[in-house]
């Protein structure tokens, strides 16, 4: 089963203009169950001849049972998305979008504090469960097969390496997670952490972090009380210079914690595994579970 | 995005927050009308975004006007070098006369995003005038921080508090405390990822001034901000990032490399980046091609890497999930015939597309050495640095 999801999960997919369509086909395709699609003017249209579209995700919900919901909105409006679909009773946000100004997910974080759901990025490519082909945003599905190995990453193309290099030494993964790139996060490593703890399908966890921020201290403080499981970890960014945005909004080192070095000290004194590079994930895990 | 200290005075100004008067002058003339209407004794400062102009030069007690005039003048077109740009400088077009103000007392108040508190915090200390860094090094306990709340902003009670902690004598309690407010309220109301204000100072004749100020507005937020996006000066950016920000790159020069790094994601480029350090090199430069990098925008991002003169080896790092390998590759290779490029390249193609990609560089007879993943690359990179030979 996977982590953070629902079970059953029903999808629903909030704002399909082009970016938005295509993705939710290979969703689809992968076999997700999306139940409903939600975008303006379209409701009594399907997606794909198959998936009912809503006017609002509160229709949706009511007329279809969604339990999980996706955010494709551009950045302006995603807040709003974000917050529709919590009060329309969806337990899981995931959102895509890239850009959405910080101020906007610290109050939307404060708001959801008050519901039941729980928010999955934004800015990070959602998550996959190649066992019981659940994909819940943009992480290829070609590049996932089942097994055993937890993934967990701010960064959607160093969570595919990860993967690759799984792969290549034969093995597999439960869920893979991207908790995303900005300084708000709705999901954290220690949130997902917990559930690799509990969870009996996962024997080993990857955990990807970079600079900015001091999450991957907070995370290894809480490997070393509660993680029974090996960890494997890197950090990204030891090369970058301090006080400039590396892409990710929330990659920028503004005081001595967010040092890439500083979080390999952290996660190494907590008895994780650091490789200097993500491209060293593989083997070290090798040499662990082998 | 970040603003002089001018823009930052108005909107202070216009916040409530004392400042005291200033002009903007772009010649000696105007400098010196400036000086004689303010009064001397005055200060000089050039209009830069770079912390660390006082060590540079860029602030200049005048006082008669002739000083005036010759601090300006010998600013004015100058480039200003300082601890947080390059070693090219940033240009100075404007100088700004204001006051000599008399210090009692110098504070340090800023408002910046904690994004784990999840809210804006209130960062202020007693020891002001110096690096804040610094003081949070060698002397934590003088730091003072204030969270605000998310959804209910800064109670003015919190406000009152850091007013409080900070030492204030008590006549100045009240209006230190509605400057926190105020300062706050700049950084919520604009989206700001920085507020400034250092020194804020205590006069001799017990006044309270924002005697500098900066103010960074949020990129993101910036569409809801058509007002504040005006006053963009583009020719403070690095020309190469300045490039690269038009065609919605994301580019960052770093000094004293010499591989250039081309990417998708974030992530994975930071990761190039310090697996360059592991072959032997320093990058040249962070870039994020982003997921649906179309043709123009691969050719411009080729462009801008080469063009850095720092740049000797190109190092080509493609995960493709939404990108296609083929016609990254595409991008690369009429760009480098476009500009006439002979440096070499490393590339690791993986995900979509990525045979198509590998086979083109191929047949494009450049030197293009291809690898299968990112750990060949460096293996690649480092091979290939050693028998250039020359700097590290």
């Amino acid at each position: 089963m996977a982590v953070l999801v629902a079970d059953p999960c029903r999808l629903l997919v909030q704002g399909l203009g082009r970016d938005g369509s295509f993705q939710a086909q290979r969703i689809v395709e992968y076999g997700t169950n999306m139940v409903a699609a939600v975008h303006p003017n379209r409701a009594g249209m399907k997606f794909m001849d198959e998936v009912p579209y809503f006017e609002t995700a509160r229709e949706a919900v009511e007329a279809t049972g969604a339990n999980t919901g996706l955010v494709f909105v551009p950045a302006p409006f995603a807040m709003d998305a974000i917050l529709e679909q919590a009060d329309a009773g969806i337990s899981l946000i995931v959102s895509i979008t890239e850009g959405v100004p910080v101020q906007d997910m610290m109050k939307a974080k404060a708001y959801l504090d008050r519901t039941n759901s729980r928010l999955l990025g934004p800015n990070c490519p959602g998550l996959i469960h190649p066992g019981e082909r659940i994909k819940l945003g943009i992480i290829p599905g070609a590049a996932v097969t089942p097994g055993n190995v937890g993934v967990v990453s701010r960064s959607g193309t160093l969570t595919y390496e990860a993967v690759a290099q799984l792969g290549a030494v034969g093995m597999g993964q439960s869920t893979c997670v991207g908790i995303g790139g900005d300084p708000i996060p709705g999901t954290n490593f220690i949130d997902v952490l917990t559930e690799f703890q509990d969870d009996e399908e996962t024997e080993a966890i990857v955990l990807i972090g970079e600079i900015g921020g001091t999450r991957e201290q907070a995370a290894a403080q809480f490997i070393k009380e509660n993680v029974t499981k090996p960890v494997v970890a890197s950090i990204a960014g030891q090369t970058a210079p301090p006080g400039k945005r590396m892409g990710h909004a929330g990659a920028i080192i503004t005081g001595r914690a967010g040092l890439a070095s500083e979080k390999n000290k952290a996660l190494e004194a907590a008895g994780a595994t650091v490789v200097e590079s993500p491209a060293y994930i593989g083997e070290a895990m090798a040499g662990i579970l082998g | 995005m970040n603003l002089h200290e001018y823009q930052a005075k108005q909107i202070f100004k216009d916040y409530g927050i004392p400042v005291l008067p200033w002009r903007i002058v772009e010649s000696a003339d105007e400098a010196r009308n400036a000086a004689e209407e303010l009064g001397c004794p005055v200060i000089v400062k050039a209009q830069v975004h770079a912390g660390g102009r006082g060590k540079a030069g860029g602030v200049k007690f005048a006082a008669t006007v002739d000083e005036a005039v010759d601090a300006a003048s010998g600013m004015l077109g100058t480039r200003m070098v300082t601890h947080q740009t390059g070693p090219s400088g940033v240009p100075v077009n404007k100088v700004m006369v204001t006051p000599a103000a008399d210090i009692a007392h110098e504070y340090y108040l800023s408002v910046v995003m904690d994004g784990d508190e999840g809210a804006p915090v209130i960062i202020a200390t007693r020891e002001g005038g110096v690096e804040i860094e610094q003081v949070a090094e060698e002397h934590p306990e003088k730091i003072v921080r204030i969270v605000g709340d998310p959804l209910i902003g800064l109670l003015p009670y919190r406000a009152r508090d850091a007013a409080l902690a900070l030492g204030f004598p008590s006549a100045l309690i009240r209006p230190a405390t509605a400057l926190v407010s105020n300062a706050y309220r700049i950084f919520t109301d604009n989206d700001c990822s920085l507020v400034e204000i250092n020194p804020l100072i205590e006069t001799e004749d017990g006044n309270l001034i924002a005697l500098d100020a900066k103010v960074g507005i949020e990129d993101d937020a910036l569409f809801r901000h058509p007002g504040l996006r005006q006053l963009h000066d583009p020719d403070q950016m690095d020309p190469l990032e300045r490039e690269a920000s038009e065609f919605d790159l994301a580019y960052v020069k770093l000094e004293g490399g010499r591989v250039g790094c081309m990417v998708n994601g974030a992530g994975l480029a930071m990761a190039t980046m310090d697996i360059t350090k592991w072959a032997g090199a320093e990058p040249a430069n962070f870039l994020d091609i982003g997921g649906s990098a179309d043709l123009d925008r691969i050719e411009h991002a080729f462009k801008i890497i080469v063009s850095d003169p720092d740049v000797e080896i190109i190092l080509v790092n493609l995960f493709a999930g939404i990108a296609r390998s083929d016609v990254v590759a595409t991008g690369v290779i009429n760009a480098a015939r476009e500009v006439g490029s002979t440096k070499p390249v490393v590339a690791a193609m993986r995900g979509t597309n990525a045979e198509e990609g590998l086979q083109l560089f191929e047949e494009s007879g450049m030197d293009i050495t291809p690898a299968p993943d990112m750990a060949s690359a460096a293996i690649v990179l480092r091979d290939k640095l050693a028998s250039m030979g020359g700097r590290n």
